[in-house]
């Protein structure tokens, strides 16, 4: 499966040659979990494993509170309280749910910035990167569809909104939002459909992770110099290498551990400190919260929604060339979705031949600013839009485009790069020391 | 046989092309069902049209019900009220149009807005046009109106947009008069 050079699967037992001959599936596991590993990675390169618990954490504990919760206006926000009082130890499953959620935003938002530093999504890794915007993708809409079943009045409204944005598509907008919701309005048949939907899309997240795992297997790990392991032969990718099981696994379980450390606290100490008070309240159609906030991990992209009022002149610039087919509303929309797309397109934006931002000074300015912009935009998506919000907000959307749309394609013609190590192998021995030589050094 | 050179339809084009056609009608007509099925069911189509009880109603209250999910401001205004919603200029209002499904392309003074000519009663969509909220009112904000509390929209006693950030005048929703104490909404 890897295109590095190394040992593959031998059955030795009888029987081993015996399943192998029919189904290699002991070596599937053996190449992947054995694969050659760059040994130069830092611990930036821990997420996909926090990642893949969380996928496997959130579909355990899920199915489980499935077994207790009902899907229905009525019963819904008891049920939850049913979770929280009756079922044994149904508090805990449902704060780790819920939290869950937050740990697998947090660390998928830190393994695409890691990406976008170290370059992850270059040539040859195209697909791998895309896969994961994919993912990404699937994630906000569990994410969201799981926001609305407890029923709360954050769930109602919230749904409301965002459902609202498909009705802002000219002509066919309010069929779509109608055909959504099933009805005029968020309502019964809106919840059950979001059960579903909420349950099977986890399952089609491990399929496209399978997939992730697949690609970046076929093309190797990227890591922190940007520079390929050497493939010419296996003694060759050996000295840049390590097997992902044991050295990586070790370390991985090792950060994992420290970071469910910190969860476990949350969960213990704070379990709704990244909720919102509100959802405490059952849903009500005909009162709405003073401030409609969604979770943390979508205010990024609420802030770049709500950025583009009817008073900006790009806004009316667009609404005139299209004849008024793009309104204020249906712009907010585009640049919401526009947001997530020109990350996912950052692939063939980024003109700049080499990979790692660790030898890019210029890149470096502007992706530190990038990172603020993202906080910023988070902190202003949970304020009002009254000012200086909605400058603050306009401002950081736009830097947000022309971060991917304007720099990263300049920078790769105007910036002079620093030198690369030539090798993974002499990359690491600068920081470690000769490792082949540990025999020298006693 | 066919030749690669032979661009003249064969027997076999034909069957290739009858057969893949067939095959996409088919899986058309077998996916439709499974789309469908999201649409509003006969259950949510039927409440499409309800009956409301205005006998208890008295002059300068309000009634709010919900209707397709959403609330319906049904608001029996004082003299006072129809007074000031009648004498406000058209040149003050932000949004031109009536908003009122029975009257589309009519201009936004009172007198199309309400359900009687007399200007008593008005039902309108108790949603605001901005993103969606629900109004308080109707003796709320600068215009003794209604007002909305999520962004600050102030709409006067005809639900129209005086000020904030919503575009539209509170929509007005097919309404009639049953009987003298009923009031049919869609």
């Amino acid at each position: 499966m890897s295109g590095i050079p190394h040992d593959h699967y031998e059955p030795k037992s009888g029987f081993e040659k015996w399943l192998h001959t029919r189904l290699p599936v002991v070596g599937l596991v053996y190449d992947t979990i054995m694969i050659p590993t760059p040994k130069n990675l830092n611990w930036m390169w821990i997420w996909g494993i926090v990642l893949a618990f969380c996928l496997v954490m959130q579909i355990v504990t899920g199915i489980i509170l499935a077994m207790h919760y009902t899907p229905h206006v009525d019963l819904a926000f008891s049920s939850i309280e049913h979770i929280m009082r009756n079922v044994n130890g149904g508090h805990m499953l449902r704060y780790m749910h819920a939290n869950g959620a937050a740990l697998f935003f947090f660390a998928v938002y830190l393994h695409i910035f890691r990406g976008l530093y170290y370059g992850s999504y270059k040539a040859p890794r195209e697909v791998t990167w895309i896969i994961g915007m994919l993912i990404y993708l699937a994630m906000m809409a569990t994410a969201f569809m799981g926001y609305v079943l407890p029923w709360g009045q954050m769930s109602f409204w919230g749904a409301t909104v965002i459902t609202g944005l498909f009705g802002a598509i000219p002509f066919i907008g309010e069929s779509i939002q109608a055909w959504l919701l099933g009805g005029p309005a968020v309502d019964n048949a809106t919840l059950n459909r979001f059960f579903s939907l909420h349950y099977l899309l986890p399952f089609v997240i491990a399929a496209l992770v399978a997939i992730h795992i697949w690609a970046f297997h076929t093309t190797g790990n990227a890591n922190p110099t940007g520079v390929e392991v050497r493939r010419g032969s296996k003694e060759e990718a050996e000295k840049d290498t390590l097997p992902f099981w044991p050295y990586f696994v070790i370390k991985d379980l090792f950060a994992l551990a420290v970071i469910l450390a910190i969860f476990f606290a949350v969960i213990g100490f704070m379990p709704n400190y990244l909720g919102h008070p509100d959802n405490y309240i059952e849903a009500n159609p005909l009162s709405t919260p003073a401030h409609i906030v969604p979770e943390w991990f979508f205010l990024p992209f609420y802030a770049i929604l709500r950025a583009f009022t009817a008073d900006v002149w790009a806004v009316q610039l667009v609404n005139w060339i299209t004849f008024g087919l793009v309104d204020a509303k249906f712009f907010g929309v585009l640049a919401m979705f526009g947001s997530i797309a020109v990350m996912a397109l950052v692939p063939w934006l980024d003109t700049s031949s080499v990979r790692s931002g660790r030898f890019r000074p210029m890149f470096k300015m502007w992706y530190a600013l990038f990172v603020i912009d993202f906080i910023v935009l988070m902190w202003v998506g949970a304020r009002d839009t009254e000012f200086p919000h909605d400058w603050i907000s306009l401002i950081g959307s736009t830097y947000w485009f022309a971060y991917f749309l304007i720099i990263l394609p300049l920078l790769g013609v105007l910036e002079k790069p620093n030198k690369a190590p030539d090798t993974i192998e002499a990359d690491f021995n600068d920081h470690y020391g000769h490792a082949s030589s540990d025999a020298d050094a006693k | 046989m066919s030749h690669a050179e032979d661009h003249s339809g064969t027997r076999r084009d034909f069957l290739y092309y009858a057969t893949a056609g067939a095959g996409a009608v088919t899986a058309g007509a077998a996916v439709w069902p499974l789309v469908n099925q999201m649409n509003a069911t006969a259950d949510v189509r039927a409440l499409s049209s309800i009956l409301v009880d205005v006998s208890d109603v008295v002059v300068g209250t309000q009634l709010t019900v919900k209707w397709r999910g959403k609330p319906v401001f049904i608001r029996r205004r004082t003299p006072e009220d129809i007074e000031r919603a009648r004498t406000t200029p058209l040149a003050d209002l932000p949004d031109q149009m009536s908003r009122n499904v029975a009257k589309p392309e009519m201009d936004a003074s009172d007198e199309n807005r309400t359900l009687d000519d007399a200007g008593e009663w008005l039902v309108m969509m108790g949603v605001c046009t901005h993103l969606g909220c629900v109004p308080l009112g109707g003796n709320s904000g600068d215009f003794e109106g209604w007002f909305c509390p999520c962004h600050g929209s102030h709409y006067d006693i005809s639900g129209r947009i005086r000020k904030g950030p919503a575009p539209e005048n509170l929509p007005v929703p097919v309404n009639m008069f049953f009987d003298d104490n009923t009031i049919q909404l869609g």
